[in-house]
């Protein structure tokens, strides 16, 4: 390590960091990928079919072999599209959903960047990925494209609103924007997690979640039935994969951040004895490989949403509720009962 | 504390080069035959008509603008939720003031009909 040290110099932070970077987007990746073939596993096995086997043991190498498929295919950049737009449209989409994990703590001490403003800066993050979406759609020079994008980014703003009234509440019960202060004021078994005193906030900022990243039952910007892609019709090849790619670690991401902030982050199911010998990283990973399997059962059961309904239930539904939500805990935390909620 | 954000603006730059380099390496290994049949923007297999940056419905600047309102509302209630034990009632009862002016307004634009869809 010393040595190291030397060899960089004034580099050395840079490099420290950067070496610490690659350790968390590698595994990332390597999630990303293997999430589209669990995907296709379990809405298989739920539709009482098997899913990709034939590639490598039991499928396994199916997203590798649909990884270079992709690489050979050609990129294909329509007449009429504004090129620069066109290329960086997928690299805005998904530099903001790996930029996000900067502060996402795994337990305590491993975090990159513990900063205060945590959730504020994730909140901003994941803000720019409409970017990428409305740029897409504008730049492809397609109907089909227009339209997806204009709905797309229409409902992600739209459902943004519900989800930071969900993340205020976050807030008033744990007082700090630093995440892992957030998953400190959880500790302890389940029922001292946030998810009980804020039960209908976690419930819209899980609903949300799947529509912010445009998955079924919300998925009508994509509607390959419909306007057949959606803001990404004209993409191709690596182009395309990008696009998939950053969908699916947006889905990585907000199951995090749900676990996080509601279910309890690294805190075992209960403070007790065989539950507290697991490592807290193991709870973590447990946890969000639990709200991604609901993101995955969402997508097997419901049927799509009408975009008509899906604005009423984003503006008229889930910011009212919110609303009161938030007024009620700010009143109850005035009350000699205020500890029941953080 | 500023240098705790400097492997933040690194990670940004990873996500870029994530984005950047498999987009580039698609490029250089796939084949790349355009012809002016594969460019046309895809309608279903007819002919494009028209350019397709037109004319769109109103509703999704209104949602826009809702949008900007609420994301203010969002950037005056961090603070505050942040501080509520210290402030107490007189604070609560401030921010619920502010939030009652806001919800006229969302009311109205409600009764106006700005958040319906057909």
């Amino acid at each position: 390590m010393e040595y190291l040290q030397n060899l960089f110099g004034y580099a050395w932070p840079a490099v420290w960091a950067l070496a610490k970077i690659i350790a968390i987007v590698g595994p990332m990746m390597l999630a990303v990928a293997y999430l589209t073939y669990a995907e296709r596993k379990v809405i298989g096995y739920m539709q009482v079919r098997i899913g990709p086997n034939r590639v490598g043991f039991k499928g396994l190498l199916q997203p590798i072999a649909d990884g270079i498929k992709l690489l050979m295919k050609e990129i294909i950049i329509p007449s009429g599209a504004n090129k620069f737009l066109f290329v960086l449209a997928p690299v805005l989409t998904i530099a903001p959903a790996l930029a996000a994990w900067a502060v996402v703590p795994f337990t305590p001490e491993l975090v990159l960047a513990n900063v205060d403003a945590g959730l504020l800066y994730i909140l901003a993050i994941t803000s720019m990925g409409v970017y990428g979406v409305i740029i897409a759609g504008w730049a492809s020079n397609s109907k089909y494209a227009f339209l997806g994008s204009l709905r797309s980014a229409a409902q992600i703003v739209s459902y943004e609103i519900a989800m930071g009234f969900a993340l205020v509440g976050v807030l008033m019960a744990s007082q700090s924007l630093n995440l892992v202060e957030i998953v400190k004021g959880q500790t302890g078994g389940m029922f001292s997690w946030y998810w009980l005193p804020l039960f209908p906030m976690f419930m819209v900022y899980l609903i949300a979640g799947v529509a912010e990243t445009n998955r079924a039952p919300f998925d009508v910007a994509e509607g390959e039935s419909e306007i057949v892609a959606g803001f990404h019709v004209e993409y191709s090849g690596m182009a395309f994969a990008v696009f998939f790619l950053a969908e699916y670690a947006n889905m990585i991401l907000i199951a995090a951040l749900t676990s996080l902030m509601f279910l309890g982050g690294w805190n075992p199911l209960f403070d007790i004895a065989p539950f507290n010998w697991i490592p807290g990283f193991v709870w973590l990973m447990f946890k969000i490989g639990f709200v991604l399997f609901l993101f995955l059962w969402f997508r097997a059961t419901f049927p799509r949403y009408r975009y008509d309904q899906i604005m009423r239930l984003g503006w008229k539904v889930f910011i009212p509720i919110t609303l009161v939500w938030l007024l009620f805990v700010g009143a109850m935390m005035q009350t000699r009962y205020g500890y029941l909620f953080h | 504390m500023l240098e705790n954000y400097f492997p933040v603006l690194l990670f940004v730059l990873v996500g870029l080069a994530v984005g950047v380099g498999p987009m580039l390496l698609g490029w250089l290994l796939a084949p790349n035959h355009p012809d002016s049949e594969k460019l046309s923007p895809y309608e279903c297999g007819f002919e494009a008509f028209e350019d397709a940056r037109m004319r769109f419905d109103v509703r999704y600047y209104l949602v826009a603008i809702l949008f900007i309102l609420f994301d203010l509302e969002i950037a005056f209630l961090f603070p505050w939720a942040i501080v509520l034990e210290k402030i107490g009632m007189f604070g609560y009862l401030a921010m619920v003031m502010f939030l009652a002016i806001l919800v006229v307004g969302f009311v109205y634009e409600w009764m106006k009909g700005a958040l319906e869809w057909e």
